[in-house]
Parts: structure tokens; sequence; C-alpha cells
């Protein structure tokens, strides 16, 4: 699956944070995954130990976030939480929506170990 | 989604960045970065670097995706035989293992640069880079990007082209686009192949299958066509020629455009502050 090649891209990324920071250790990796990101958290995980090897982010630990199916509606602006294949507004039920949160695939927050 | 701009801060996490910047000390010997950066954003910036390239060219990039045995090669060498004499096409192949496909284009007296992905189940903007080194874009008006046969992986990475086209074969089902959410509020436009089946499937329900492509808040057109028979092929062939014709349009406005798999809030900035989106913005090619 794709998600080996989505969390070297993260380590790649990390990496150059940690040595924007000249860190010696990363600690934790914030993530924020919303459904419609076409990742599977849970695959994320399972890929992060191979990918994570030899690198500072080897002893880290990925915090993954999920978030919620967001929409607004165009035609009557209420905002509602749907379900992944079916976006349609819950309040009036027209089906041009626009996605406010749910396709997210974001790095939140890096924690990391740093000499001074 | 690009970090430039700020698209990617949405009502559920601007709350990070709002206070006090970027940077929080969380101890002695720990520090704490608050980002919000796109995870793909490496391949993303690639994929952005190669939407210049066709740009600079004039040439319309199309990539396209569907499960395995939809049609992809069997449309595309219909699309070439009716629009070699007017369109200067090529194609780039991602297949798996075989150069197959790229064999069967080559019979139709086109360029077809094959990417072998090996077990990879998806394109990404570094492969098709390479790709592109080996395409004299002058030469081209349209490059078909077909991508791996799977309605998962591909959704997610942009390449740097501008148009998502999905193929969804009779024989897969009617119920495909509420199946796979995330290949189908990627498209650009959606061909339902191999419609000459039609008359005997009648399971698949061409009404119903556009029914759960609305429910995904997708407006693109949906075009139902066999390369077999040539049934509906002139509507696909048509779309075709109205984007090269509006993508030219664009770029002699200095604009260039994206496929759908960027997320709405991309929608919300005006072009000239995403600088992504922007043409003539130049840096060295390795």
């Amino acid at each position: 699956m794709h998600e080996l090649s989505v969390c070297q891209g993260l380590l790649k990324q990390v990496s150059q944070i940690a040595a924007e920071h000249k860190a010696t250790a990363i600690d934790k990796i914030h993530l924020q995954i919303g459904p419609l990101s076409g990742v599977e958290p849970t695959l994320l995980q399972a890929a992060f130990p191979i990918a994570s090897k030899n690198t500072l982010a080897e002893q880290a630990e990925m915090l993954i976030q999920p978030m919620p199916i967001r929409v607004r509606c165009k035609t009557c602006y209420s905002e509602s939480e749907t379900t992944l294949n079916d976006l349609t507004c819950t309040a009036c039920g027209d089906w041009q929506t626009e996605l406010i949160s749910g396709d997210e695939l974001l790095i939140e927050r890096v924690e990391m170990q740093t000499v001074q | 989604m690009c970090d430039s701009c700020g698209c990617n801060v949405t009502p559920g996490n601007q709350h990070l960045i709002a206070n006090n910047g970027k940077l929080a000390k969380v101890g002695k010997h720990t520090t704490a970065v608050n980002i919000l950066q796109d995870l793909l954003s490496e391949n993303n910036h690639q994929a952005g670097h190669n939407r210049q390239h066709f740009d600079k060219y004039q040439v319309l990039a199309i990539n396209l995706m569907s499960s395995p045995g939809a049609g992809k090669t069997a449309l595309l060498e219909a699309t070439i035989e009716a629009l070699k004499s007017r369109y200067a096409i090529a194609v780039i192949e991602g297949d798996l293992e075989t150069e197959n496909d790229a064999e069967r284009i080559r019979a139709k007296g086109v360029t077809a640069i094959q990417i072998t992905t090996g077990t990879a189940c998806h394109l990404d903007a570094h492969m098709l880079h390479d790709a592109l080194h080996q395409l004299d874009l002058s030469s081209l008006d349209l490059v078909f990007i077909e991508n791996v046969g799977n309605l998962v992986c591909p959704a997610s990475f942009d390449l740097g082209h501008h148009r998502n086209v999905v193929l969804l074969s009779i024989p897969e089902g009617d119920d495909k686009p509420a199946k796979y959410p995330v290949m189908f509020r990627a498209a650009n436009t959606v061909l339902f192949s191999k419609s000459d089946l039609l008359p005997v499937m009648d399971e698949f329900n061409p009404a119903q299958a556009e029914r759960y492509l609305r429910q995904l808040a997708n407006a693109a057109p949906v075009i139902s066509l066999s390369a077999k028979t040539g049934l509906g092929m002139s509507s696909w062939l048509g779309w075709l020629q109205q984007e090269i014709e509006a993508h030219r349009e664009r770029l002699q406005n200095g604009r260039s455009t994206r496929p759908a798999i960027q997320p709405d809030g991309v929608r919300f900035h005006p072009v000239s502050q995403d600088a992504s989106n922007r043409i003539g913005h130049h840096h060295p090619h390795y």
C-alpha cells in the first residue's frame, strides 16, 4: 500500500525540521488525518517503525488525530458532519457541498530533544 | 494543498497557529514546533515542477485512473486513432512489470514511455519526472498518464498533471463511487467504460452510479462509452478537445490548473496569491 511511501515522505520532512532545530532526537510526531485523505492511520502506524529505522525519529511516537468529515452546503449554508461516501447536506439534502474538514494529511507538531 | 498560502489551515486546526506562532519551547532540552505541513509536500513540490514543464510547452496532461482491466489502454488506443491527425500525443505508462500496454500504444504510432513500477501501487511525481526526461514535450499537445490499475492509492498523489479522468467499467458494478470515495472525489470526469455491455448487464444502473458520484459532492461530467463499438466516444473526444482549448487559453492568461485532487480550500484562494499555481516560477533542473 501507499502508506509506506507517505511515511517516507513524512520522515524526510520531519528530519529536515529536526536538522533546522539542531535536534538530537525526535520524541513525538503529531499528525492530523482525515478519512478522505486516502491514508489509513493504522497502516501508517504500521509503516512507521520500518520507515523510521536509522533516523532521528527511530524512537519517536506517532500520534494521529483523526479528523471529522464536515461539509458546508452551498444552498442553505448549514454545516454538517457526514459520512465518507455521502457528503450531502444533512439539513436540506443538497449534494452541492464543499468539504471543510476530512481530507487533512498534515504534520501538526513535532517534539524533539534539543541541546540548548 | 500547498504550504505557502495557508490553505491547509482549516477551522479545525487554526487555533494551533493563532496564538504564539510556530515555535514553542516546552522544556529545558525539548522543543516543539507547530507546523501544518502536508505529509505529501515533497511529492507536491515535485508535482508543481512537473506541471511547469507541461505548461512551458503548452501540453495538457491527463491522468487516467481505474481498477485493473477497466479499459484504460483500449480507451487510449481508440482516442489516439481518432485524434492523432489533429494533435501530437504521447503516453506515459505506469504498469506492474510488463511493457504490454506500452507496446499496444506504440503500435498506434505514438511515443509511449513505460514506468515499470515493480510492486508499487501508484505513480508519484518523482517517477513522472523521470519519465518526462525521456519525452520531447516541445513537439506535443497532449500527454496521457496511464496510472497503475488501482482505485485506492493513485488518488492521493498529484503528479503535476491537469485533469483526472476515472474509468468505471460496467462489469465492476454501479456502487464503486460509494466504495472508493477518495478516488471518485478526485475525478474531473468519469467514464462508464465498456458500455456496450449494458444491455446484458442490467444490474449496472448508470443513474445509480451517477447518484453515488453526486453524493461525493462531485459535479464532474459523466460519459458512457465503449472504445470497442465507438458508442459515446464523440462526447469523450469533445470533452478532451474542449480541455485542450481551455488550457491553452488559461496559459495565454498566465494561469495553469490543477486536478480535482486538491482539497477544496485551494479554490478559495485567488490565483495571484497561490504561488504554486503561477507560471514562471523556475528553479534549476537537475
